[in-house]
């Protein structure tokens, strides 16, 4: 009875990302909750050195060359493949970034296993493990346990702290044979985003607006507010799709990550691509009309009353207690 | 080229949700079903590949409230065709539709194969698969996700994925693939309600029975339930001047302000 | 000589035959000029579409002529203007039919009855005096106007040069214009004067004492030492010269300004009665206006009407904030266009200049910076309608998807969930839940009033408190009223003017679904923008399908003076009012609010700006939901609050319309006004006095 755990890593500009320590600090506790092991299959180029950062997995598959550097799917499947012969996992769990996006998507049909996205928790439940997963951006959950073997689980940013994953060690190594093969989807080039005149993440205070501000004619209350406090005006997807903010202050999965002391978010519903991009600031205050939006459960703080009035009360009010 | 584009319906979650009797389940009566904001952009995309290099563009969708109306709004925006899958289940799960949609689009005709088919890269259903690489997997066509940005040439496209950080990463895909559209070059563009009548009138749907699906794993969900605000935020009381004096004082107290 | 002992004067005189025939002669093909370019004209109006609403009819006509010789729109705001107007306009029609008999005097009746004319005795006299008048009017009223071109400059005769569109008529050539009609005219009178000097001195028969001017000039001539002789022999001279400045002038006048003088009649004649209506859709793909060819026969025509007096350019809110939208520079814009383009050749059917979309003569930019206020429509002294441009235009670049985003999101909203805020629909009678008691469901059961809220006071955080004091003040005046609640919707009115008339109908089709099925004998509103929908373009377009419309500072106005409500104390302060563009301009209501806010006991000081000449708050036509375009020096509500602020004695700006209070709101604070301006909503002052309504009173 298979009751080992497989944590796909992943690795980004020479490093394995925080979402993959994520996992492994989630697999090492199902792991141990199901009486299995916990193995990780680490590919890419030059990863062979990274191994010692996996201390808490009890093995490693290493998949290491040139080719790998950048993230195909194709490939990450082939060499799942190769792993399950030689392990036959209870579970696969993949982190549901935007590199291996694909790959969440992909290998559950590829090996015929079902698939349980959105995870934002997994618990081992009587010899299972039950998954609760967000659903509707957040406005629901679910719980499910899958009795079938292998289950791939798409695990949402923030299951379990990075640092409880980044354990030194030396686990046991198992080399993967990697063959290039055809590829029908093959990597050309990164296209880095243009410079944006502020760096986002070295701000101390950010105040990000969502749908709810309404109007790029609105912003300028942003701007004031985050002049005020020290920092700056950054945004979520919608801010940015609509055009109000350039691509270098969109903040979630596929914009920046940002941990700053105090985050204002301003009409911004906190589905959990968001989410995943500031949950870590220290001070989270949120301004949303809509009192079941998901973003108070992030949050510290929270008004839902217009953000078009409080924040120009706030304005008056911090000039107050700035110039008295 | 001929584009197909996915369309799904999925609960509008400006109105309340509220988890139905059985417990597992989103309760129906105050559900307003809209199009899937990703599918929505992929067939912005197909209709901006279309007007750049022409070829058709046809959209296609499993039957569902209200889909009809989404399918003549495609049509007003400049699709050519519309196709409903009917007699499946309404409610399907999203692996399930894949394997409908896998085993019906063969089946109709004109429709296979097309250079590309376009759908959103997710929905805020999807607990059990995204329909892109499900599709892909079934027809053997390539895959990609968080497409951002499509260029066709000669047989393969360019295509732009979104990473962190507002990277993109470009990958060469043959054609003909399955790509899930996080983001058009443009926001998804306005039709107006004439031209939408105009096509109710005008145009039609296609019809077709859905085909058999093969079999998939699936599992059951055992409990739904509104997110526990276990650590909710704490919530400020009172007009909006109240709630700005609090906050100053929040921050104040830890030296923010 | 048969003229020493008669009262009459010879034509011609002096001059010999080959000069008389010459003049014919050039006379003819000065009209033949004339008519010629008349003719260019009338082929390029011609292009248009043909309006099945505009019928030629005796009423409209003669209505047209009243209002060209009241003058009452020129007089509007521009006393000195208008009476100088009124003084050329005397002077000049007075002596063109001075000519006109002298001419059936002398090419009709004398080559006829030689022996018979009416040009002598009495007729004469009376007749010279009446021209003489008349050219004193026509150079005193130019002499004005000059004055008050060229050394006032107001600026609304300054029209700047423009290069956000192509052909956009130079300011140097504009100016050029302007002086050349003054100074023709100008010569033409002053020339006509001398000349008759000159004959009265060489004549100098007593009874041309009656030829007043012309005696006067005659004594400073002799005065100067001119002998009657002299004055004989110059006078050939100065007659061609006179001839020659006048069929100038006639030749001149329709490529000038001076086209105005017909063009204007017939502008003024087809003028709608109320102007405002919303323009019907046209045969077009877009049901809008796409090429120049698709404004009626009607609009070309009146295109040519501008004298670019400026007053719809100053009236423009969007003007004055600094939008590159003026109506003026529309209409020139327009104009050129279409002397450029139109008529499109017959043989080239498919050309580019046929094709050029309209766009390009009047951009984007300047359509969705219109408020539709109607400021510029109302005040236009020659009757042009711009608005109704704006609309179709607008009709079009929605057809086309050409809008900005913000309007796109709300038209999105409006469209799923029947508000502008994207909110559910569930959520509209939110508001209703702070108050003590139940509102009336309109759906279930019969209600007197029928009150249909509105989107921004429904559900607008800042207006929603309004909103509960009316229904505390109706509740007060133990009046018989319900809502609709979920069922209201949007009234669409904005979404029209964006131009999204399909969205509009669907609209309507809803709010007439839930009104049909509701029974009530009145239908009040709080939104002027609901007001004028319901009441002038649900139903079949002329707000028949609904009932009865109130407006509720009509309600409330009539419920004071009747004595349903009963105001415990008075106001007694000064508040200034301002009126809404869709109750006052658009609808004529002015007088009711002030009664209301008069039966509180407010004294109500005018702004410089009031009634029809109200400052838009820059909210409508869908701009609350737009961006500000870079570069805006003030907005309209800015200037507002501004103009408020300073009267004397006021701090109280009041107000009737949710839009009205939100902009001017934060105008306030955008201008640093708080604490001297407050923008008051006219309920909250009915609040104030009427007896306040005991919360222990449950149902």
């Amino acid at each position: 009875m298979a009751k080992n755990v497989l944590v796909m890593a992943e690795t980004w500009r020479g490093g394995i990302t925080d979402a993959s320590f994520e996992l492994v600090a989630l697999g090492r506790e199902l792991a141990d909750g199901l009486g299995g092991k916990l193995g990780v299959l680490l590919a890419g180029d030059g990863v062979s050195g990274m191994v010692g950062e996996l201390g808490a997995a009890d093995g490693v598959y290493v998949a290491d060359a040139p080719a790998l550097a950048d993230p195909e799917v194709d490939r990450s499947c082939r060499l799942v493949a190769q792993v399950l012969e030689m392990d036959q996992p209870q579970c696969l769990l993949v982190p549901l970034s935007n590199i291996s996006w694909d790959l969440t998507g992909l290998l559950p049909a590829r090996i015929g296993a079902p698939l349980v996205n959105f995870c934002r928790d997994l618990t081992t439940v009587g010899g299972g493990i039950e998954a609760t997963c967000v659903l509707y951006g957040g406005k629901m959950e679910a719980t499910v346990q899958v009795a079938a073997a292998p289950v791939v689980f798409g695990v949402l940013p923030g299951a379990r702290p990075a640092d409880s994953g980044r354990v030194a060690g030396s686990p046991e190594v198992k080399a993967l044979k990697f063959d290039a093969g055809d590829a029908t989807v093959a990597f050309l080039r990164y296209v880095e985003p243009e410079a944006g005149d502020v760096d986002i993440t070295q701000q101390d205070a950010l105040v990000s607006v969502g749908r709810g501000l309404q109007g790029e004619a609105n912003l300028d209350l942003a701007e004031e507010l985050a002049e005020l406090l020290g920092g700056a005006v950054c945004g979520s997807r919608p801010a940015i799709d609509q055009g109000w903010l350039p691509l270098s202050r969109q903040v979630g999965k596929s914009g920046i990550t940002v941990k700053p002391k105090l985050y204002f978010a301003l009409g911004i519903s906190g589905a959990p691509e968001h989410l995943e991009g500031m949950r870590d600031s220290e001070l989270i205050i949120a301004v949303n009309t809509d009192p079941d939006a998901p973003i108070f459960n992030a949050a510290h703080f929270g008004s839902t009353e217009d953000l078009l009035e409080v924040v120009p009360a706030l304005i008056d009010r911090a000039n107050e207690v700035k110039g008295g | 080229m001929k584009i197909l584009v996915l369309l799904k319906m999925v609960p509008d979650v400006v109105e309340e949700l509220e988890v139905a009797a059985d417990g597992k389940s989103l309760d129906l009566d105050f559900l307003r079903l809209i199009v899937n904001e990703s599918d929505d952009h992929a067939l912005e995309e197909a209709l901006i590949l279309k007007e750049r290099h022409g070829g058709t563009v046809t959209a296609v969708a499993l039957e569902a409230p209200d889909i009809d109306d989404v399918l003549f709004t495609a049509l007003a925006k400049g699709a050519d065709r519309a196709v409903k899958i009917e007699g499946a289940d309404q409610t399907l799960s999203t692996r399930d539709a894949a394997g409908v949609l896998a085993a019906t689009l063969p089946a109709v005709g004109d429709l296979l194969p097309a250079d590309l088919i376009l759908t959103g890269c997710q929905a805020i259903d999807d607990l059990d698969g995204f329909v892109a690489p499900l599709l892909a997997q079934a027809l053997g066509q390539p895959y990609l996700g968080l497409v951002a940005r499509v260029a066709p040439e000669n047989g393969k496209a360019v295509v732009a994925k979104e990473f962190a950080g507002g990277v993109l990463g470009e990958y060469e895909v043959s054609l003909p693939a399955v790509l899930g559209v996080q983001g058009a070059e443009k926001p998804p563009r306005y039709v107006p309600v004439a031209k939408v009548r105009a096509a109710m009138k005008s145009a039609e749907i296609e019809t077709v029975p859905a085909a058999p699906r093969p079999d998939a794993p699936s599992y059951e969900i055992g409990e739904m339930l509104k997110p526990e605000p276990v650590d909710r935020a704490e919530m400020l009381e009172g007009d909006p001047e109240a709630v700005a004096a609090r906050i100053c004082e929040i921050l104040s107290e830890r030296g923010l302000l | 000589m048969l003229y020493a002992a008669e009262e009459t004067r010879s034509y011609f005189y002096t001059l010999p035959v080959w000069l008389k025939v010459t003049f014919y002669v050039v006379a003819l093909s000065t009209l033949v000029v004339f008519f010629g370019a008349v003719r260019r004209k009338w082929v390029r109006y011609h292009s248009g579409r043909k309006d099945p609403a505009n019928v030629p009819s005796i009423r409209r006509f003669l209505g047209g002529v009243v209002s060209v010789f009241s003058h009452r729109s020129i007089m509007r705001n521009h006393r000195v203007a208008g009476l100088a107007h009124a003084a050329v306009f005397l002077g000049f029609a007075g002596l063109f039919i001075a000519t006109l008999v002298v001419l059936v005097d002398a090419d009709i009746l004398h080559p006829l009855f030689p022996e018979w004319t009416f040009m002598h005795g009495s007729f004469y006299l009376v007749f010279s005096w009446l021209a003489d008048l008349c050219g004193v009017l026509l150079i005193v009223g130019l002499l004005a106007m000059m004055f008050r071109r060229l050394v006032l400059r107001p600026p609304e005769l300054k029209v700047e040069d423009r290069d956000d569109v192509e052909g956009f008529p130079a300011g140097r050539k504009l100016r050029l214009d302007d002086l050349a009609f003054l100074l023709l005219l100008l010569v033409a009178g002053i020339g006509g004067f001398l000349l008759e000097g000159l004959r009265i001195h060489a004549e100098q028969p007593s009874f041309e004492a009656w030829s007043f001017t012309g005696w006067m000039l005659s004594g400073w001539l002799g005065d100067s030492g001119v002998s009657s002789a002299g004055a004989g022999a110059a006078y050939g001279y100065l007659w061609v010269f006179h001839a020659i400045s006048a069929l100038v002038f006639v030749a001149y006048l329709p490529v000038s300004k001076a086209w105005h003088m017909l063009a204007g009649w017939y502008s003024l004649a087809i003028k709608p009665e109320v102007v405002g209506t919303f323009p019907a859709a046209v045969g077009t793909d877009s049901g809008g206006y796409a090429h120049l060819t698709d404004l009626t026969r009607g609009e070309l025509a009146t295109l040519d009407a501008c004298i670019r007096c400026g007053r719809c350019h100053v009236a423009c809110p969007a003007t004055s904030a600094g939008f590159p939208l003026s109506p003026r520079d529309l209409i020139l814009s327009l104009r050129a266009g279409a002397a450029r383009m139109l008529p499109v050749p017959r043989e080239a059917p498919g050309t580019a200049t046929a094709q050029v979309v309209l766009t390009d003569l009047a951009p984007p930019e300047w359509l969705w910076a219109c408020t539709t206020c109607l400021a510029c429509d109302d005040i236009c002294p020659l009757g042009i309608q711009h608005l109704p441009l704006i609309l179709q235009m607008r009709r079009y670049l929605v057809a086309e998807g050409e809008i900005e985003a913000g309007i796109q999101g709300t038209l999105m909203n409006v469209m799923r969930y029947g508000n502008s805020f994207g909110t559910s629909p569930r959520a509209r009678a939110r508001w209703t839940r702070d108050l003590p008691f139940e509102i009336k469901d309109a759906r279930k059961e019969p209600v007197e009033y029928l009150w249909f809220v509105g989107d921004y006071a429904s559900f607008d955080p800042r207006t929603q408190e309004n909103t509960r004091g009316m229904a505390r003040v109706l509740k007060a005046a133990d009046v018989d009223f319900g809502i609709l609640y979920d069922a209201e919707q949007n009234a669409g009115t904005d979404v029209r003017r964006i131009g999204e008339e399909g969205l509009f109908e669907m609209q309507m089709e809803k709010n007439l679904e839930a009104l049909g099925g509701a029974t009530y004998a009145k239908i009040v509103t709080t939104d002027p923008h609901t007001y004028h929908a319901l009441r002038r373009e649900y139903g079949d377009g002329n707000g028949s399908g609904v009932g009865v419309v109130m407006h509720y500072t009509e309600l409330l106005a009539d419920f004071v003076e009747r004595g349903v409500l009963v105001p415990e104390h008075r106001l007694g302060v000064a508040v200034t009012y301002h009126d809404p563009c869709y109750l006052g301009r658009y609808n004529g209501v002015f007088e009711e609010p002030r009664r209301l806010l008069r039966g509180l006991g407010a004294r109500v000081v005018e702004m410089p700006r009031n009634r029809a000449g109200a400052l838009c708050c820059g909210a409508g036509g869908g701009r609350i939901w737009m961006e500000d375009a870079p570069g805006i020096e003030e907005r309209p509500a800015e200037s507002r609050v501004r103009e408020a602020a300073a009267l004397k004695g006021v701090d109280t700006l009041v107000v009737s319309c949710p839009k009205d209070l939100v902009m001017f709101q934060d105008a306030v604070k955008t201008t640093g006004l708080e604490g001297v301006l407050t923008v008051k909503d006219v309920i909250e002052l009915v609040e104030e006095v009427i007896r306040p309504m005991d919360r222990s009173e449950q149902p």
